[in-house]
Order: structure tokens, then sequence, then C-alpha cells
């Protein structure tokens, strides 16, 4: 282990030692409201999926919402990440592992969520028994199930030299079986040449290759909605829309993260505003292909105003007025203003505006999913308002908020388990003063 | 069991080689207990009250209700030989909402469950409106079918396409496929599903199960037997035929036509062909009204009456 290495985890020992009081309020904090979603799940087991908003004609409610961000956060941890790594960014070891981490527990969970749109879970092994490969859901279950065996391989191989570093590192006052623990998944790491060329080797495979399997899975899901006939679905440019936005998500969730991490554990001294900016930057370039994708698909659908795409839009314009605009206005101008001006690019600005960031693609996703389901070719002609127009209820929201609170959960395990900032080969060079200009 | 088996098959038989039109004659000759007088389970000397699906009760021995029912496997193949069709006449339809009921009694539907719907539609601001019976349109290039991740549901050799529920893992992307809104999902289980005691098999689409997807389903059981669907014969104007492509010949039970040339000389069209789903339900445009269109609002529920409040003929008249 080198020396600034140790300096470094002598540094960050406490966080991994210690759990304050505070940190177990919120922990158990975070335990109440996944345990408020284990309760609502069973509501929706025993007495149906009656209990949710959806019915015939908005079949998929906030749950497959909730399943495309998580996925894309995901996506956009693994991009972010994986490119960062490739092109040996600098700046990128204080907040790389952050990214990574992102991409692991927002992949463990964004699954979940469309399995809470399944009627029948008990008969959920006939994906595999009777799979039919011309189902893009099989497409879907293919693509997800390579990712996250891709992703936990890459961020194995990013924590490695780490969990070598944390078995090293003596004064660590852990219980042994933790001790235990890091020397068996430091699989006897010890930092010869030969053990980093490999290393060096196979991460940057899996960072490639991480790359190529964020497109594709990404891709796989928007065709679950493009490849049918619905209007303001069936269009060919949702691939690439679903990929930027989602890697477009996952800068500002990543901004988020840096932030709160930064305060709690004081990390000022690693994350500065120079990280912010510089993910700020690559925030302000997604936000602005993301509105020009945005600008293409509805310019093309309103121009030419196909009679059930203008219902659509004439939709999107009056029931989904505000949604619509915090999502694709709001959403895409502000990042270009906050970061794009120098005097607004501080670090609150950047982190309030990741916040709207996220909030304005949240909703994105609901526009994409619930008024189109809502405009079929045929018309509604129902009675009953909640067969008409979707509302949420309270045991979808708890399963949101359930999902959310177990995204904090993971996240504050996984910094529990191993510094939130990459030790190893963390140098001089990485100091972002440097190299940023 | 066996013996009884191979004497449905038999009688089966029997019931197809008399042909499709026969059993309709018969289903319209009086009601359509009549062809289960042939059932070979022979009578339990136990009588039950039924309605039919005119609305009439009716007393019958026990052993009468029963359709014969096909095992899973067998009702993924379809009737050998057969290419089923459905043509709607537009013109005549009242929203005498008799189809629907018919069909939700023959499958033990809730009322929230409709394989058959009657829109009122109007295509633009200056066209007339009229009322449209929707059942599934059993395309020949069905989206459904494609998405469907199971094989849950399929595409027969007869051209119905069915749903088997065993099967099905309510993911509801056939939902989402369907381009008409067809099907329909079971959101809980609804008691009426308990009503049918018999075996499950995907030709009765009942008893349904919940958390899948259902949908009109062509009648193949009542087929079988040499009959038409529960909405072609419960229909008071004769709106709904069916018939078989190959032999070119359609019937609402009354009325018997060649299929090729009604669609011909009444220009029969798929509705929205644009979408390339290649449907086998024709639809026959609405001209020479045998009713006024405000006819269709007469002794509605008030429920019913109110899916239609908001479509511009019902505003426009106040209706």
């Amino acid at each position: 282990m080198e020396n600034n290495e140790k300096t470094l985890l002598k540094e960050f020992a406490p966080q991994i030692e210690r759990t304050g009081i505070q940190g177990y309020v919120w922990i158990l904090f975070l335990l109440a409201v996944i345990g408020l979603g284990v309760y609502a799940f069973i509501q929706q087991v025993t007495k149906g999926h009656i209990v949710t908003g959806m019915r015939d004609n908005v079949v998929w409610g906030i749950y497959i919402v909730n399943f495309i961000f998580f996925m894309g956060v995901s996506y956009a941890g693994a991009l972010i990440s994986g490119t960062l790594h490739l092109f040996k960014t600098a700046w990128r070891k204080p907040v790389i592992r952050m990214a990574e981490f992102i991409t692991i527990i927002s992949l463990l969970i964004g699954p979940g969520y469309i399995l809470l749109c399944i009627g029948r879970l008990d008969k959920l092994h006939y994906l595999v028994l009777h799979g039919r490969i011309q189902s893009p859901i099989t497409w879907d279950v293919i693509a997800i199930s390579t990712d996250i065996f891709g992703c936990l391989i890459f961020l194995y191989l990013a924590i490695l030299r780490d969990l070598a570093n944390m078995r090293d590192f003596e004064e660590l006052q852990l219980p042994k079986w933790r001790k235990k623990l890091y020397k068996i998944l430091a699989l006897g790491y010890t930092g010869t040449e030969e053990q980093k060329k490999r290393l060096e080797r196979a991460t940057n495979i899996m960072a490639t290759m991480v790359i190529a399997i964020a497109i594709i899975v990404y891709s796989v899901l928007a065709w679950i909605f493009s490849v049918t006939l619905q209007p303001g679905w069936h269009s060919t440019i949702f691939g690439p829309y679903f990929v930027i936005a989602a890697v477009y998500s996952g800068s500002a969730v990543l901004i988020l993260t840096m932030w709160f991490f930064r305060k709690v554990y004081h990390l000022e001294e690693y994350i500065t505003k120079k990280h912010f900016v510089a993910v700020g930057v690559i925030m302000l370039v997604l936000a602005a292909f993301f509105g020009y994708f945005t600008f293409s698909d509805y310019l093309t659908k309103w121009y030419g105003s196909e009679k059930n795409d203008e219902l659509l839009i004439q939709l999107l314009f009056k029931e989904f007025y505000w949604p619509f605009i915090i999502s694709n206005y709001i959403g895409v101008l502000l990042p270009l203003l906050v970061v794009g001006i120098a005097r607004l690019r501080t670090i609150t600005n950047i982190t309030l505006t990741s916040v709207v960031v996220i909030i304005a693609l949240w909703l994105n996703r609901y526009l994409i999913v619930i008024p189109t389901l809502q405009s079929p070719y045929l018309p509604i002609q129902d009675s009953r308002v909640e067969w008409n127009i979707y509302s949420s209820t309270w045991v979808e929201w708890s399963l949101t908020a359930a999902g959310i609170a177990l995204f904090c959960l993971l996240f504050t395990i996984a910094s529990k388990f191993i510094p939130i900032v990459t030790v190893a080969g963390n140098t001089q060079e990485a100091k972002p003063e440097d190299v940023l200009v | 069991m066996e013996e009884e088996q191979s004497n449905n098959k038999n009688s089966r038989r029997q019931f197809l080689k008399k042909g499709l039109l026969a059993g309709a004659a018969v289903a319209a000759g009086g009601g359509m207990l009549n062809a289960y007088s042939e059932n070979p389970a022979g009578e339990s000397g136990e009588k039950v009250k039924v309605m039919t699906t005119n609305g009439e009760i009716m007393e019958v021995d026990k052993a009468m209700l029963k359709l014969p029912r096909v095992s899973v496997a067998e009702s993924h193949l379809g009737i050998p030989g057969k290419k089923f069709v459905m043509v709607i006449d537009l013109g005549k339809c009242k929203n005498a909402r008799k189809c629907v009921e018919a069909c939700q009694r023959g499958h033990h539907l809730p009322k929230s469950q409709e394989f058959m719907k009657v829109y009122l539609l109007q295509d633009s601001e200056k066209t007339s409106p009229y009322w449209f019976p929707k059942p599934c349109f059993h395309c020949d290039n069905p989206l459904c079918v494609s998405v469907c991740p199971v094989g849950a549901t399929f595409k027969r050799t007869d051209g119905i396409v069915l749903i088997d529920n065993n099967r099905c893992i309510g993911c509801k992307f056939c939902m989402t496929g369907c381009p008409y809104s067809t099907r329909v999902f079971a959101w809980k289980h609804y008691p009426e599903f308990d009503e049918d005691k018999e075996p499950y098999s995907p030709e009765a689409s009942s008893p349904g199960k919940e958390g899948t997807v259902s949908k009109c389903d062509f009648c193949p059981d009542l087929i079988r037997v040499g009959k038409v669907p529960y909405c072609v014969s419960a229909c008071p104007m004769g709106v709904i035929y069916f018939g078989d492509v190959d032999e070119d010949t359609v019937t609402n039970g009354t009325e018997t036509y060649q299929f090729s040339e009604l669609i011909r000389d009444r220009a029969g069209y798929r509705y929205l062909e644009v979408l390339g789903t290649r449907p086998c339900v024709y639809y026959l445009p609405p001209v020479d009204r045998q009713f006024p269109v405000d006819r269709g609002f007469n002794d509605l529920d008030e429920s019913i009456k109110n899916r239609y409040i908001n479509t511009p003929y019902a505003k426009k008249h106040k209706l």
C-alpha cells in the first residue's frame, strides 16, 4: 500500500468504523419507509391489482415509470463511469465510485418495479420455461440479466484494489468477520506488476462492454414501447432518445449523490466545485441532446398531425400542461442556464438544478407512458372515472417511496463497507485544481 | 371417463360434419338450448332454471347445460379445415346490448369485463354517428401474439386468437400491443368466475383467473357443437354474421349470405386497415339505417348511458 493511500484510508476510517446516532435514525427512517412499501405490496398481492390505479386502458402506471427511471439511472452510472475510466479522466477518482454504486444499486431496484406490474408473480418462471425470443420482453429479460452480471463484474474489478487496501490496513477497528470478508473478497490481490497489468486489462474490457451493454439494454427497453402501434410510442427515435434521457438523469443523480456524501462525510477537500462543474458540464451537454430529441419527436408528431397524434398532443397541453412544461421546457433549459452562465455556476445551484432535472425526467417518462394509454385509437367510452383517467393510489406511491428508500439504504450500507471515494491510485495527480482549467 | 371423451369426440365430429349452417339454424330456431339435447352425456333428471340469451327463463335438464370442453393442448390447434370470419352490419345496430349481455353470461364475466364493447363513433364532425359493436378482430397479423413473452396468446389454424389463462403471467404487454383496446384484465378475483364449475379451457375463456388477460374468443366451444357465438344468436337485429371464409358463407342465424358477395355488394371494410393487423372481422358501412342513432340511448342503464355523454354527438344533442 502506498503512503498516500494509507493517509486517505486513515481519513475515511471513521465513516466505516462507526455509525453515529444520526446514522441510525436515518437507517431506521429508511427501514420504516421500506416497511410501508412491504405492507402495500402485501395488499396488492392479497387483494389483487385492483388496489392500484391501473385499469384496462392505462394498464401500466407509475410502476413502469419507476422501472424506466431506475434503469435509466443505472445505465447512466455505467456509461459515465465506463467513459470516465476509459478516457482516464484525471478528476474521476473522487466521484467514479459513486457512479459505480449508482449503477449497481439502481439496477437491483429497477427490475423490481416491472415485477409489480405483473399479475401472476407465481408464474414468473414461465418467462424462462416458455420464453419466446420474438417478444421484446424476452429481449429485456436477456438484456437486463446480462447487464446486472456485467455491471457486477465491473464494480467488483473497480473496488478490488480498495478491498485489498482495507484488508492490509491493520489499524482499522472492525469486527473480525468483516476483516475476514475483506480478505476473501480481495482475492489475494497484493499489487504485483502482473496483477496490476491483468486488473487494468480486465477493467478496460469491462468498461467498454458495460458502455455497449448499457446502450443496448436501454434501447431494448425503449423498443417495448416503440414496437407497438400506440400513438406516441410508435416512434423510431425512441431507442437513442431513451439512452440520452437515461444518461441525462444519471448525471443529475450523480451530482445529487456527490452533494449528499460531501455534506455527510465531510469530503469538501476531495469533492470540490471543480467536480460539480465537470459533471455539471456533462449534464449540460446531455440537456441539449435531450431537448433536441424531445423537440424532434414532438415536432414531427405535431406538424404531420395524424388524428391520434393530434389528440395526444392536445392531451399533453391540456390535462398534462404543468408536467409537460416542467419536464420538457424547464428540465431542458435550466441546466443550460445554470451551468452555462459562469456567474450562476455554484455548488448549490448545480445541485438544485440536478434535483429539478431528476423530477423533470421522472415526469418525462410519466408523460411517455400514461397519456398514450389514455388516448387509444378507439376512444375510451366508460362511465367509471378510474377507468378513464389514471390516478395512482397510495399503494403505488408507497412502493415508489420504498424504492427510493431502498436506494438510499443500499447506498448507505455500501458507503459503510468501502470508502465512497476511490482510495487506490488516488494520488496528487487526481487533485482537480491541477488538471481542470 | 375415456369412453365419455371418445363419445364427446364422435359427437363433435358429427356436429362439425353437419356444418356450421345447420347448427346456426338450430340456434336460430327457438333457443340455443336445442343443440344440447344431442349431448351424449344423457339426461340427469335434475332440472335447473336457466336464462336463455334472449333473457327468457327456461327449465332444462342439468346435463344439457354442459358444453364439451377440449383440453388446453387441443385448444391450441384449432378446428381443422376452418377459417372463421365475422361480419358486422353497422346499419342495423341500435345498441340493444344483447350481444354484450349474452357474452358476459356465456363466459361468466363480471359486469366490468366486456369482451364485446359497443362504441358510439363519429368519424368526423360532419359525418354521421353510428353504433359500433367491437369484438376481438382475431387479426391475421396479431401484434398481441407477437409480443407475448410466454406464448400465452396464440393464433390457431382456424384463425382464432386465443388466450391460455393458465400460461398468462399478466404482464399486459398484449394489452398495449392491441391497437383496438380489445383485451381486459382481471384486476381481482370476481365472484362471477366461481359460477363456472367446469374445468378451465381456453376455448371457453372460463372460469376467469385473477391477474390474467382475457378477451373475445369467437366461442370455439359453441362452434364445436355446431352453433354460432353468443353475440350472434343474441342480437335481436341480426347485426352480427359469423361464418367460414373457405366455405364463403356467413350467417346471423336467420339470414345466410355468401361472404364474398356480401362484402362486395355492401362495401365491407376492416376497421383501421392502415395499421396492417389484417383483422378477420369486417364491417358493413352504416347505410340504409333501420334505426336513428338516438334509439341507442333508449332503455339504457344510467351508468351505460354515461359512457357516451362525452361524445360529440351526445354533447350536441344534450343527451
